[in-house]
């Protein structure tokens, strides 16, 4: 028996109903959205249910979508299922207003430094989370790199003529 | 039949320094005889994070090789060492360990800049990366290029050699570089 994409958004709408929504299969791969509140709920059941068994979590990030007002972090969840070679991707919206999204750390040990990681690069405040501090930044920045109204650029810069790296000249795209 | 032994008859001797010499001595002032014995036994201390590093190996293997210069000697404890060579990028989060191996050193020492990212940040124009480690600490020489060629870094150590021979004694103790130190946050 195959565990098929099918299958599994059956036992999940079966299960949660309304709850998980925009589901899709891109490139074969299952994408559904829960609502924040219930993502351990949803991990769960994928992790316990005897035929799905999503039981590794393969990474976990955050998306920065400015324009989507109330909705502006996605954090990203990537489950796999070693018996039967299946992915399927899990997404929890939060506003940036207040990033709270429950911790998966006590479903999954590896979590806690992605958990980490999407803290110190897009401000997710993972509620629960034993440890949560910067990982891979400087202790003492004051803001979180990867969302978009920061730049790219260092802006402690002083010597680097914008114009000759093709930024802010008459080059510009 | 002769033994082909050969000897090395191109022994490269260093010039005399100027000086007053008579039957039997030799007087020349401190400053130029220990600058002398200290640019040609510069004990370097390789720093090297990432691609001008691999350069650096070819400039310490047999071609180059910066021995020739009286640079035998790396070490890889900074309290011996005379020459902080940096090289590759340096991050943010880097740079506190950078300055530790440099208060470390022991005076007097220089530091030398190999390649664009040590010197100005190079292309990594980006929140994670320093923009130049004279942000953090005094620089003597600083070698550009991405990265930059063997006999470009054999320049810059041979300018760090001038430099090296011609420092006052004093420069160390002086209002001057401690003001300099200071600008730093040093001492």
């Amino acid at each position: 028996m195959s565990l098929t994409n099918d299958y599994i958004k059956q036992r999940l709408t079966d299960k949660f109903g309304e709850a998980v929504s925009q589901v899709e299969e891109t490139f074969g791969m299952l994408n559904f959205t829960v609502p924040k509140d219930l993502n351990l709920k949803v991990m769960q059941f994928l992790y316990d249910d005897e035929e799905l068994q999503f039981r590794f979590l393969t990474d976990l990030t955050a998306v920065h979508y400015p324009d989507r007002k109330g909705e502006e972090l996605a954090v990203v969840y990537h489950l796999y299922n070693f018996a039967q070679r299946v992915r399927l991707r899990m997404k929890v919206y939060t506003s940036v207003e207040d990033p709270r999204v429950f911790t998966a750390t006590r479903l999954f040990e590896s979590a806690n430094w992605m958990e980490r990681e999407t803290y110190d690069f897009f401000g997710v405040n993972f509620v629960g989370h034993p440890n949560l501090k910067r990982i891979l930044n400087v202790d003492e920045m004051d803001y979180f790199p990867m969302r978009k109204e920061f730049p790219l650029e260092d802006q402690s810069r002083i010597d680097k003529d914008d114009e000759m790296f093709g930024r802010g000249g008459h080059i510009g795209i | 039949m002769a033994r082909p032994v050969q000897y090395n008859t191109k022994v490269k001797t260093v010039e005399i320094p100027e000086g007053y010499s008579g039957e039997g001595f030799f007087a020349t002032s401190f400053d130029k005889a220990i600058g002398l014995a200290r640019k040609n036994s510069i004990w370097p201390l390789p720093f090297a994070t990432s691609c001008c590093g691999i350069e650096f190996m070819a400039t310490m293997a047999s071609t180059y090789d910066l021995a020739r210069f009286g640079a035998e000697r790396m070490a890889f404890t900074p309290r011996q060492c005379d020459l902080l060579m940096v090289m590759g990028t340096i991050s943010k989060k880097m740079g506190p360990v950078l300055r530790q191996v440099y208060l470390q050193m022991a005076e007097p020492r220089w530091v030398i800049a190999v390649g664009a990212c040590a010197s100005s940040g190079g292309v990594f124009d980006t929140y994670s990366v320093l923009q130049g480690i004279d942000q953090i600490i005094p620089v003597d020489v600083y070698v550009p290029g991405c990265p930059p060629r063997p006999e470009a870094i054999i320049d810059g150590f041979m300018r760090i050699q001038d430099l090296i021979g011609q420092e006052s004694l004093r420069r160390r103790h002086s209002e001057k570089y401690k003001e300099l130190l200071n600008s730093y946050g040093i001492q």
